[in-house]
């Protein structure tokens, strides 16, 4: 039984979390929350040095060539500091999506700017707010020309490419392809969209006749979504774990020092019940991530229904370790000094990215169908 | 990551595997073997023989050191061991409580000549024990027993009520925590014997569970005599004792038996129903089978973790404190949702596969919530142990017991 992270792995989180704790430290959330700054560029420039995004970019393609577990405990480490850079973006969706469809020479262009930190990809699929679904995609492309308007775009600002769901004309699942474009040519333009997490910019994207080409198959954009989500979701959930311990502590530490009624409000079991609550769902999301980080690892048969359950653990441990924590605080936790909003913010944030809790349950249960019918 | 044994626990595997075979029957299905249990007079003697054939097979207690009739193994053997026995055919759960808690506390505190007389016997399933903890005033406040045990002599008598005494009924021997002295604060009063269940004034009677089983028992004690030789450590150092026994109840690991869980609910979902068709298809089912699954999912692999760190001959870290939280009221809601499905017909017994098995859940749910520690109290144990937050306020705690109100 072998079901944890190797020392190396485990000495590669410490790494990441000491420069996170030096360099991101929650007042340059804060900045970027109250600033203009698309992101904390610094950050990202050093988390470029230390060999982040190049860390799952196979080694032709210019990256580390490690495995997913690398990615996961970064990832965790990410979610904890609740970073403002574009990580999810950048590192999971679209490096992920060029190796799941990018041809060869995609890849080569992409992944090997995107290891140097020359490139930032992001992921444009919603447009506006309504779930998106293969039918309802009205931005078009056809003759290597892109048309069409996409939000909100996580990192749209910042980014140099994005990888666009588009509708090529075929029917049902088979009517959109994902489409890659480069966003630094004049047909692309792009405006800020407020969102409830201004630590994490988002844009509206809009393509007039923008140069881009198809990643992947014609009609294969809806079916690659599914599988590039699977991934996603994984490195979701451990951004997601870790943010929810970040959450817990976070509360655990000021109800050891707010006294009410004579004593700590940690010794009341109201309070303390709440966040041995916080644990449990800590610990089953933190199993469930494992278990996705084997199979995304492996290739494992089980990857769909280990990505949606571990989806669904850690939505749902990051959701109630936010709110709790601010409850918890009481009246302080809900100013904006408080550090209590960022994980608030952040856990709502990623829990739509990918699709919210109620479609990955449906999604777990029909895999769990197709899986005790074969 | 992966699975897999070590070449070592791999070779013992196989070699458990090869035993069992020669000694057991191999269960057909999964579940099975569970309901015919209860139902059987001969279960003890039969759990008694195969607990002495595993005993002089060296499989009994496999981490107990060799001079009391272990192997001085891992405890990742020991959970191979199990892992591997729950495959068969056999009579379980008679000695875990002897072997598990009341023994390692004898090993800790009890004299030589008692452990040359009293393991082995346990050991081979010839003498069961059973843990007097509990009382009727005193259950998640344990250290508020009032069973005394008076000096007499050289001896003691003991008077007094237990109560949830596991197979007291069937039990040789049991350890007492008695309060020796009530004019100091309570967990300072206490003292631990062990006796006989044989012995004068003992009396045993069976509680009837809501479920209607009773596997359970109050004990009385009426001037109960027993020599000074019995006492388990030091006279007003009881609670000390006690925690040794409490903390061999949480080193047990193990995976759950049996039981109804999401497999089950589905296939339950699928031949029930509602007015759009089958309540597979209904997105509220769903939405709940898919919470259980990955509660399911996240304590099996939460039971991984342990057993990684166990294999890697590591301090298993405190995730394991998580399971009875989860599974506990999994196990209640789950069976009272399978019933809401089968419609008002699913309060009857035998109409429909699984229906006596949730409901069984449902009702025994609401027992496994408070057996071995309740919600609460394990909540309050993660909050303290380990997220470090202060114990409640003990009004009691500095109060001499005979003082103490109610």
């Amino acid at each position: 039984m072998n079901f944890d992270f190797s020392d190396d792995q485990k000495l590669l989180k410490e790494q990441v979390r000491k420069f996170l704790t030096d360099k991101c430290p929650t007042k340059v959330v804060r900045r970027v929350l109250d600033g203009n700054e698309t992101h904390a560029d610094e950050v990202w420039k050093g988390l470029v040095e230390l060999g982040v995004p190049a860390t799952g970019i196979p080694e032709e393609y210019g990256g580390l060539g490690l495995s997913p577990l690398e990615l996961c405990v970064i990832a965790e480490e990410m979610g904890r500091a609740a970073a403002p850079v574009p990580f999810d973006t950048s590192v999971v969706l679209a490096t992920e999506a060029l190796k799941l469809a990018g041809s060869d020479a995609q890849k080569r262009k992409w992944l090997s700017e995107l290891a140097a930190g020359k490139a930032i990809g992001t992921l444009a699929i919603a447009e506006g707010p309504q779930p998106p679904k293969p039918r309802g995609i009205r931005t078009t492309f056809g003759g290597g020309r892109l048309n069409g308007k996409k939000l909100p775009v996580a990192d749209g600002e910042a980014a140099t490419f994005a990888v666009v769901l588009a509708n090529t004309g075929g029917q049902g699942d088979r009517a959109v392809s994902l489409v890659l474009i480069d966003l630094t040519q004049a047909a692309v333009s792009k405006k800020r969209v407020e969102t409830i997490d201004p630590a994490r910019k988002h844009a509206e994207l809009t393509f007039k006749d923008a140069a881009a080409e198809l990643l992947g198959a014609e009609g294969e954009g809806w079916r690659t979504l599914e599988r590039l989500y699977d991934a996603a979701a994984v490195y979701f959930a451990f951004a997601q774990v870790g943010g929810a311990e970040a959450a817990m502590w976070m509360a655990r530490d000021y109800a050891l020092q707010r006294q009410a009624f004579g004593r700590a409000i940690g010794s009341y079991q109201a309070i303390k019940h709440k966040l041995a609550d916080c644990y449990v769902k800590l610990e089953l999301a933190r199993s469930n991530a494992y278990y996705g980080a084997m199979m995304l690892t492996d290739g494992g048969a089980d990857l769909p229904l280990a990505a949606a359950a571990a989806r669904i653990a850690a939505t749902d441990a990051y959701d109630f370790a936010s709110k709790e924590n601010i409850q918890t605080h009481g009246g302080i936790g809900f100013t904006w000094e408080a550090d209590t909003q960022f994980h608030y913010r952040r856990a709502r944030v990623m829990a739509l990215a990918l699709g919210g809790p109620m479609a990955w349950k449906d999604k777990l249960v029909s895999r769990l169908e197709q899986k005790n019918a074969a | 990551m992966d699975f897999n044994d070590t070449p070592e626990e791999a070779a013992f595997r196989k070699e458990v595997r090869a035993w069992l075979d020669a000694n057991a029957t191999r269960k057909i299905d999964d579940k099975a073997s569970f309901r015919a249990r209860n139902d059987d007079p001969e279960l003890l003697t039969k759990a008694k023989a195969w607990q002495d054939k595993k005993a002089k097979a060296g499989y009994a207690r496999i981490t107990w050191p060799k001079e009391y009739g272990g192997r001085g193994g891992s405890p990742i053997l020991q959970v191979i061991y199990q892992q591997e026995e729950a495959n068969y055919l056999v009579p379980l759960g008679f000695f875990d409580i002897g072997l598990g808690m009341c023994i390692p506390t004898m090993m800790a505190y009890a004299a030589p000549e008692h452990l040359k007389r009293y393991v082995k016997p346990a050991l081979h399933g010839d003498e069961v024990w059973c843990q007097l903890f509990s009382e009727p005033a005193a259950g998640s406040d344990v250290a508020g027993i009032r069973t005394k045990a008076e000096r007499d002599g050289d001896g003691w008598v003991i008077n007094g009520q237990k109560v949830w005494t596991s197979g007291a009924h069937y039990s040789d021997y049991g350890i007492i925590i008695t309060r020796t002295d009530p004019s100091v604060p309570k967990h300072q009063g206490l003292t631990m014997f062990f006796l006989s269940m044989k012995a004068p004034g003992v009396e045993v009677r069976p509680i009837k569970q809501m479920s209607g089983g009773a596997n359970f028992n109050e004990v009385f004690f009426t001037n109960v005599r027993i020599p000074d030789s019995q006492r388990l450590g030091n006279v007003g150092e009881g609670w000390k004792a006690a925690l040794t026994t409490l903390m061999n109840e949480r080193l047990a690991v193990g995976m759950p038996s049996g039981g109804l869980d999401v497999d089950e609910l589905m296939e339950l979902a699928r031949d029930t129903d509602l007015e759009d068709g089958p309540a597979i298809r209904n997105q509220q089912v769903r939405s709940k089978i898919a919470d259980w699954y990955v509660q399911q999912q996240g304590l099996k692999l939460t039971r991984y973790r342990t057993l990684t760190a166990l294999s890697k001959g590591q301090t298993p870290g405190p995730e394991s404190s998580i399971i009875k939280i989860v599974a506990a009221p999994k196990m209640q809601d789950m069976g009272a949702f399978a019933m809401e499905l089968m419609g008002p017909g699913g309060i009857m017994k035998e109409e429909v596969p699984h229906a006596a098995g949730f409901q069984a859940q449902w009702i025994g749910g609401a027992g496994f919530r408070i057996a071995g520690g309740t919600d609460e109290i394990l909540r309050n144990i993660v909050a303290e142990r380990v997220l470090g937050m202060p114990a409640d306020v003990r009004v009691d705690k500095d109060v001499p017991f005979n003082k103490l109100k109610g």
